[in-house]
């Protein structure tokens, strides 16, 4: 059954590494920084995965910790002006 | 293996699989509003279905809430998050004017 989990984990990194892509082409700031929000939500998935794959309790806190601050960097870069032009 | 591991990894698999339908989707569509609404769906579903399969597993009640905030968490800033993005874009870039049929 860990093995199963370790390899989803690794079949949602592969996805997170593919939506990197995307940072990299951009073409706006926008772009790039919904790559980034996939990022943050796959990597708590990933850090899920392998709380039940280790039996470490501890992870679950890590993906909340991450889960609290995934949404943050998007909304200070819309506040900022960031999603069009400049307020 | 039985049938509720059975179950788990497979609500885990389609979870999986809905990020990485999101990433191509991400890659592939032509402009930001519509690869947010790819980023949307691998977020919430792909997670859901994740945090769904690992709950089957769960040892105790307290696990499965704590499973259930980190997605309740992630549903709440996600959506708020990509509200804004997409409502940025669009009040920033002027909407063409409607063409209906037969006009």
């Amino acid at each position: 059954m860990a093995a199963a989990l370790w390899a989803m984990a690794g079949l949602v990194l592969f996805s997170l590494v593919v939506g990197l892509l995307r940072v990299e082409r951009g073409p706006g700031p926008g772009d790039r920084l919904i790559a980034a929000q996939l990022l943050g939500s796959g990597a708590v998935a990933i850090l899920l995965l392998l709380a039940f794959a280790t039996g470490e309790a501890a992870l679950v806190d890590a993906a909340l910790v991450l889960a609290l601050l995934a949404g943050v960097a998007l909304v200070v870069f819309v506040r900022r002006g960031g999603g069009g032009e400049a307020p | 293996m039985n049938a509720l591991d059975a179950l788990s990894l497979l609500l885990v698999g389609a979870g999986a699989g809905f990020f990485l339908v999101g990433s191509i989707g991400l890659l592939r569509l032509p402009d930001l509003l519509s690869r947010l609404h790819a980023l949307t769906k691998a977020d919430n579903l792909g997670l859901g279905l994740v945090v769904a399969g690992l709950a089957l597993q769960a040892e105790s009640l307290r696990q499965v809430l704590q499973l259930g905030l980190v997605w309740a968490l992630v549903l709440f800033s996600g959506s708020i998050a990509c509200y804004l993005l997409a409502h940025a874009e669009t009040a920033s870039t002027p909407v063409e004017p409607e063409t209906r049929d037969g006009e």
